[in-house]
């Protein structure tokens, strides 16, 4: 049975991880800065393409991810620059970055797919370190913790701090003499470097990188955010960044045993799709439910009192 | 020291609904002046604190604050000089952030912000001091998010904060106006001690005539874009709430029409 074979936690935790960092680029621009950018359905893939063509080239893999997160926070900074200086709504300077990186990861490719299984991954590197039994799922954890380590001191900076309240309330911290466009910039390189990281990571763990790998994306990292809130509930940023981790390691649970249970693969997008709509409208629904309850109760005490 | 020459705004300009919301305005504040400005609704009062804040850019005329021009100036940018209140106690604050974070944001008003650690340990008796002389209680809560504050409390941090970093110019605007009638007590109050701990040169916009009088040492009031009174020394002193209703029809040519101001005559 596969529920009782140890490799099917493995191989789901190490993906669950390797997500992990696009969820907390989704969370520093959805939850963080409140804006909900989907650059990151672009970004993601260019970072898989950036690290599939430097490998392919010969580049040691551990610079090639570096070069993979530069490349995505130089997307996330196009669309910070387009929605602030040229005042496009943030959804929309979103699709648009998106958009040209569809265009922008087929010519780094220069085909739609690049197999990665006869190279040098970023994993290799670690042999020395963590053996060759656990190497990808120990270098996979060490990644996201050191920047999950980064993030939580960057946002706690003087720096990182302004961003916050940048989310939070930007007229406010703009009379403190804060000037938010560039720091929504910043939030958005950010962001996207580690969604691109995060891509970067998924292409050499797959041994493939492909232009399409990029669907889907940005209601995977929201689906990994909001179930992450479901089981950690708290402001405070090391827990709420832990709770990210979580969530994605959590979802990629669910949809493996979704597949395991005879689920279509085809079919899980409309299923993520769903539990977010369901999170993010259950105070709406919820609101709903509690108007139908009171009017019930004052039905029934009208009974009573009559 | 601060200064506004000919200020014209224009709002919607060239379109059906074009408003000519300031019309030429010249003022001239002294350090330490602290002026009140009443008018009806959509006289230009709180027009004018946004383009002294740099949230709007005048379309014709300087403003200038100590000498500097800052006419073309963003509200960041203007920062060092210029702390505000706004009416809403929730314009002001971060909620989801805690009252020390909020503190800590506006400790470094105007200072370049990097990666050193936004709250440091040295600061926090000093802003237990600041908030045990509101007389709030929030000493004892600098860890608390600031969404757990009432209004009243909310509008005292936030005073605290548009003035700490040192601004020289402080806006308040209609800043009691969404709170209850004792809460907007204290914090008048609050602002009497605040604007003289600090030396403050301050521009208030209130609907409340007998605050607008009794408050600072100097009265303008405002209609359609334009200031049409300017009280200050004897004449002010001497100045009843019915006498500046009356100069505001003579002024004006028309009735001062708006409830807000009528109700709070008393």
């Amino acid at each position: 049975m596969w529920f009782l074979n140890p490799g099917f936690y493995i191989k789901t935790l190490e993906e669950g991880i390797a997500f992990a960092l696009l969820a907390l680029g989704v969370y520093l621009t959805f939850r963080i800065l409140d804006f909900a950018d989907l650059t990151v359905e672009g970004s993601f893939p260019l970072g898989a393409a950036v690290v599939a063509k430097l490998i392919v080239a010969g580049y040691n893999p551990f610079l090639a991810t570096i070069i993979a997160f530069i490349a995505g926070a130089i997307a996330g900074m196009i669309t910070g620059i387009i929605n602030t200086k040229l005042k496009i709504a943030g959804l929309l300077a979103g699709i648009l970055t998106m958009t040209s990186l569809y265009s922008i990861n087929l010519r780094i490719m220069g085909r739609s797919l690049i197999p990665l299984f006869r190279e040098r991954k970023i994993f290799d590197a670690f042999e020395w370190l963590f053996g060759s039994n656990y190497v990808v799922l120990l270098t996979l954890i060490l990644i996201v913790l050191i920047i999950k380590i980064l993030l939580d001191y960057f946002l706690h900076t003087e720096l990182g701090m302004a961003l916050r309240a940048t989310g939070d309330n930007p007229v406010m911290i703009e009379t403190l003499g804060v000037n938010t466009d560039l720091i929504k910039i910043l939030g958005l390189a950010l962001a996207n470097g580690l969604v691109a990281l995060s891509g970067a990571l998924m292409a050499q763990y797959y041994s493939s990188a492909n232009a399409q790998m990029g669907m889907g994306m940005i209601v995977v990292g929201l689906a990994s955010v909001i179930i992450g809130e479901v089981f950690v509930r708290t402001s405070k940023i090391p827990f709420a960044t832990f709770g990210v981790i979580l969530g994605s390691v959590i979802y990629r649970f669910a949809i493996a045993i979704s597949l395991r249970l005879g689920f279509d693969a085809t079919d899980l997008k409309i299923v993520t799709a769903a539990l977010v709509i369901l999170a993010l409208g259950a105070p709406s629904l919820r609101k709903f439910m509690i108007q139908d309850e009171f009017a019930e109760r004052l039905l029934e005490e009208g009974e009573y009192n009559a | 020291m601060l200064k506004m020459e000919s200020v014209h705004k224009v709002f919607n300009y060239g379109k059906v609904n074009e408003n000519h919301a300031l019309n030429g305005i010249d003022l001239e504040l002294k350090d330490g002046d602290f002026v009140t400005i009443i008018g009806s609704n959509g006289a230009g009062k709180s027009t004018v604190l946004n383009l002294v804040a740099g949230t709007y850019l005048p379309d014709y005329g300087k403003i200038t604050i100590n000498g500097i021009d800052v006419s073309n100036w963003p509200s960041h940018k203007r920062a060092p000089f210029v702390g505000r209140v706004f009416q809403d106690p929730l314009m002001g604050t971060a909620a989801e952030m805690t009252i020390e974070e909020n503190l800590s944001l506006a400790y470094k008003r105007g200072q370049k912000r990097g990666l050193k650690l936004g709250i440091s340990k040295n600061r926090r008796d000093e802003f237990r001091e600041l908030l045990s002389w509101l007389d709030l209680g929030l000493e004892d809560r600098l860890d608390d998010q600031v969404k757990l504050l009432s209004g009243g409390q909310r509008q005292a941090l936030t005073l605290l904060m548009a003035t700490l970093g040192k601004p020289e110019i402080l806006l308040l605007d209609e800043h009691t106006a969404a709170l209850d009638p004792k809460t907007a007590e204290q914090i008048i109050e609050l602002t009497r001690r605040i604007v003289e701990k600090n030396r403050l040169t301050v521009l208030m916009v209130t609907h409340n005539m007998k605050l607008a009088l009794e408050m600072g040492n100097r009265t303008i009031m405002m209609d359609k874009g334009k200031i049409i009174l300017d009280l200050q020394g004897k004449e002010r002193e001497e100045m009843t709430i019915n006498d500046l209703v009356r100069k505001f029809s003579e002024k004006s040519g028309q009735e001062l029409t708006d409830d807000r101001v009528l109700l709070a005559k008393d």
